[in-house]
């Protein structure tokens, strides 16, 4: 399954139930826009590492709005903490997509760890989290998706990258469009 | 009034309601306080970036956010600030316990310690240091206040004498 392929059934859950996205670093972020760019996305330029904590914060403070965060196997190695910090609060709006392609793929597909056998379903279970899944191929991850509102989804991709232009608007504005979405009081 | 719940009360008045914490000594009384209050979301993180990035989440949430860590977690953080909080214009208050400063008897400390304003400078981040503990409250509520004119995070620096009362 190609990285793209995930994020289009993810996108596609999160439309169904009304779900905020926090997308990863690079690529992702721009194969996420092309695919639906809608005022739920949010892009996350910079920071790497930090798309799972800033999901796991905006499902805290939306404890009545589903919130998924894609990440990916690079940035989550970068901050393997938000794994146990998940665990303690284990918010049953948010749920963690890792898409896991052993690769950075946005600096030239360097190869991850989990490329060389880090296992990220074991460190989400060893970090605390009860509900871990795998989803290795496109029907795994269907399944998945409409089986889970929370907990951490590892999803087995190939490396590589779509093909996509860059997101045309600048960070304020991703923020004012996703927030005048996010913050309605009445989630 | 002790030098914990001046800054406790500072965080009430100002109405943060959302804190992540990494402890320090001179943190040990306010991160309880905190976790027992029934009206902020206190999340104990491992790494004072991971609690900036769940604080801008939280912000997009509709919440008023603060860090509650030490300054060695100022230098944990400074991807974090720039390329998040800067970058979007995401406000945040950062009350750091300033370690290696004026009596300070951990030699370790003493680097950051010296480098802490000096960093904050760099990012343009401003920084409020209160002249008694019963500045303590109103220094918080001016940090918020100019987190949120700015869009950036502001800083309240608590020095160790500062925690000797």
């Amino acid at each position: 399954m190609k990285r793209m392929d995930a994020i289009r059934e993810i996108s596609g859950k999160a439309v169904q139930s009304d779900a905020l996205i926090v997308c990863n670093i690079g690529i992702p972020c721009k194969e996420l826009c092309n695919i639906r760019d809608t005022d739920s996305n949010f892009y996350m330029l910079g920071s790497m590492g930090l798309a799972s904590s800033i999901g796991l914060g905006l499902a805290l403070s939306r404890p009545h709005r589903k919130v998924i965060t894609i990440d990916g196997d690079g940035s989550v190695l970068m901050n393997l903490g938000s794994l146990a910090t998940i665990a303690t609060q284990a918010p049953e709006n948010y749920l963690l997509v890792i898409i896991d392609n052993g690769s950075y793929g946005s600096t030239g597909d360097q190869p991850t760890a989990t490329a060389k056998g880090a296992d990220l379903v074991q460190l989400a279970r060893g970090a605390g989290n009860s509900l871990v899944r795998e989803a290795c191929d496109h029907q795994q991850l269907g399944q998945a998706l409409q089986d889970m509102d929370h907990g951490i989804l590892v999803v087995k991709a190939e490396p590589g990258n779509a093909d996509v232009p860059n997101i045309a608007m600048c960070p304020e504005d991703i923020l004012r469009r996703f927030m005048s979405g996010s913050c309605q009081p009445s989630d | 009034m002790t030098p914990s719940k001046a800054v406790y009360n500072g965080i009430k008045d100002t109405g943060i309601d959302f804190i992540v914490s990494v402890p320090c000594l001179n943190l040990r009384e306010l991160i309880p306080m905190v976790d027992m209050d029934p009206e902020i979301i206190h999340v104990p993180v491992t790494r004072e970036e991971e609690g900036v990035g769940i604080c801008a989440g939280a912000y997009m949430g509709g919440r008023r956010p603060a860090i509650l860590m030490q300054n060695s977690g100022l230098g944990n953080s400074i991807n974090a600030l720039a390329s998040l909080n800067l970058l979007y214009g995401i406000p945040l208050v950062m009350i750091i316990s300033h370690r290696g400063v004026e009596g300070e008897s951990i030699c370790a400390q003493v680097p950051m310690g010296e480098l802490t304003t000096k960093l904050l400078d760099t990012l343009g981040i401003p920084y409020f240091l209160p002249d008694s503990i019963a500045d303590a409250a109103e220094d918080v509520k001016m940090a918020w206040g100019s987190a949120l004119d700015e869009k950036m995070p502001s800083a309240v620096l608590l020095p160790i004498p500062f925690w000797r009362g």
